[in-house]
């Protein structure tokens, strides 16, 4: 199940069309890892509007992509999870501490335009 | 008036990666027919999901069943999920909550026991491992 | 050793000849189903009982209870009875059919079979006896099964009043663009807690709201799992890329939250709602500037 990621401006985004198999999420971020690099992306924004489940495993693959993201100078914003799924994620235990997350792409780009402000005034001064 | 009698069981074989997937879809899809609200769908699923990858790690090969159950009135999900994997040789440390923030490693089984309203295991060291989680209608 | 085996024997042979009691019960109760049921829908009227409803209404469900009871009788199994059973109530509930009616009605279904029963086998007492000895059983077990129907689907419809009731005590209020206020007000047990997470989670997704103000000024104590529950909730937001402020914060209950291992400096509370509102706003970029001096009241 292939995942697209669209470039938009200086984003990448990879919108989740249907459930993901622990393979799929696998490739997933391998891809965006690899995307990232390769388009100097300075943002993802990773859209899971369309999963009904976030488990352990997901959770662990979405902070290994912002994790290995950020490594690469980006920054990573997880938006669209569902209400339920929020609930079931915390119950688990499962709190994506150290991720970004917003309501829907709207806001996390939002998110990104703000963030993407700050960091440019970073890197001009280290200069 | 006759009125065909709903499926209330399902059966998964789980065998490999895409078999989590399609036993949580198909126990939701049974949650749902049965009138659990989104919430608890998603918590069902979410169980299955995390027992069912227990399965798959660890012991190649097992079956998780869905079911509704009724208790006097009170109507309710089982989910089964059993294996003749290599068993779990210390209950008590499994269950302990290992779950950092970091999503955690192990079976995640204190997390699923969070999700459900009851919890069994029984595991035999070289024989299998039985969880049974059960989830009440509010 | 010898008893046992005719022990195993006789019950058998005993559930075999109960069988097939109920196969010709069953034939019986088929064959006469036309005048047992037009005589029902009699008794059911005569006893006044299902005022609610019309005579051909009365008579559609008779025909459907009817049928579904020989079914029972026959197979044994009473899933399909239970699923029609609560399906009926769910019909009749509304039209305010009472529980006596209910049970009264089954109970008179019950009495005219055994009558054309007893009509029919009056000749040999020994059949009747053994026909009835199967008959009673099952007829008991679905009176019971159709009358508890009926209950739970009264239950669950009084649980689903209730339910809207809380709704209506926890407004969700939207005060400002991206900004939700949820007072609350009593004593939250776990049934509240669980609807506030989920107004306050739906909430967040309809409004698109960024920060939350969780009002608890008027909460005198929450109780370790609740407070627990409080605390997913706010993670929950977060997941949803909202901010919750959570005011009114007494004592007792940031005692409570400390106990259960929250660190309360990490949790964003402010003393009370009006600071909580301010803090939110800040947090949204709102600034509030008075657009004149306020006007002089007059004495």
């Amino acid at each position: 199940m292939q995942v697209p990621i669209l470039k938009q401006g200086a984003y990448l985004i990879a919108t989740v069309q249907s459930a993901l198999t622990d393979e799929d999420l696998k490739q997933l971020r391998d891809a965006l890892v690899g995307q990232v690099s390769k388009v100097r992306a300075r943002g993802v924004i990773v859209d899971v509007t369309a999963l009904d489940v976030i488990d352990s495993y997901a959770t662990r693959t979405l902070r290994d992509v912002a994790h290995m993201i950020r490594l690469r100078g980006a920054e990573t914003v997880i938006v669209g999870i569902q209400p339920e799924v929020a609930f079931s994620m915390v119950k688990l235990g499962l709190t994506l501490e150290g991720v970004a997350t917003s309501l829907d792409l709207e806001e996390g780009l939002s998110y990104l335009n703000r963030k993407g402000n700050g960091s440019d005034h970073e890197v001009r001064t280290h200069r | 008036m006759r009125f065909a009698l709903i499926a209330d069981e399902v059966r998964v074989s789980i065998d490999c990666d895409a078999d989590i997937v399609s036993a949580r879809q198909k126990g939701r899809a049974l949650a749902s027919q049965s009138g659990f609200p989104s919430t608890d769908l998603a918590v069902i699923a979410t169980a299955i999901s995390e027992l069912a990858r227990n399965i798959v790690r660890y012991a190649v090969r097992g079956e998780v069943v869905v079911r509704l159950v009724d208790n006097n009135g009170k109507r309710g999900i089982e989910v089964v999920a059993a294996d003749a994997g290599p068993g779990i040789p210390d209950i008590g440390l499994a269950m302990q909550d290992g779950y950092s923030t970091s999503g955690g490693l192990g079976l995640g089984l204190p997390g699923t026991r969070r999700l459900m309203d009851e919890f069994e295991i029984t595991s035999d060291f070289g024989k299998g491992t039985t969880v049974t989680v059960r989830r009440w209608k509010r | 050793m010898n008893n046992n085996e005719d022990l195993a024997t006789m019950t058998e042979v005993r559930l075999e000849t109960t069988a097939s009691r109920l196969r010709e019960l069953v034939s019986h109760l088929r064959q006469q189903r036309a005048q047992l049921r037009e005589e029902w829908a009699r008794l059911i009227t005569e006893n006044k009982l299902l005022t609610a409803m019309t005579k051909d209404e009365i008579f559609a469900e008779a025909t459907s209870v009817y049928d579904n009871y020989v079914e029972a009788l026959e197979t044994g199994t009473y899933e399909a009875l239970q699923a029609y059973a609560r399906n009926l109530s769910e019909r009749i509930i509304p039209r305010g059919v009472e529980t006596h009616e209910v049970v009264g009605i089954v109970l008179l279904l019950r009495d005219v079979l055994a009558r054309s029963l007893f009509a029919k086998y009056r000749e040999d007492f020994n059949k009747m006896d053994r026909i009835l000895d199967a008959y009673e059983p099952a007829a008991n077990r679905i009176a019971a099964t159709v009358a508890v129907g009926f209950v739970q689907e009264r239950e669950r419809i009084i649980r689903e009043q209730q339910e809207a009731i809380r709704e209506l005590s926890t407004p969700v209020l939207q005060v400002r663009e991206r900004l939700l206020i949820l007072p609350i007000i009593g004593v939250i047990d776990p049934q509240r807690a669980r609807q506030l997470t989920e107004q306050l989670l739906r909430g967040i997704r309809t409004n698109r709201a960024k920060v939350v103000v969780l009002d608890i000024t008027g909460v005198p104590y929450i109780d370790s799992p609740v407070a627990n529950h409080l605390v997913q909730t706010v993670e929950a937001a977060r997941l949803l890329g909202a901010t919750v402020i959570v005011t009114g914060l007494s004592p007792e209950i940031a005692q409570t939250l400390v106990n259960i291992g929250v660190d309360l400096g990490k949790m964003n509370t402010v003393g009370d709602l009006q600071g909580g509102i301010e803090e939110a706003e800040r947090l949204l970029g709102y600034k509030v500037v008075p657009t004149q001096e306020p006007a002089a009241h007059p004495a």
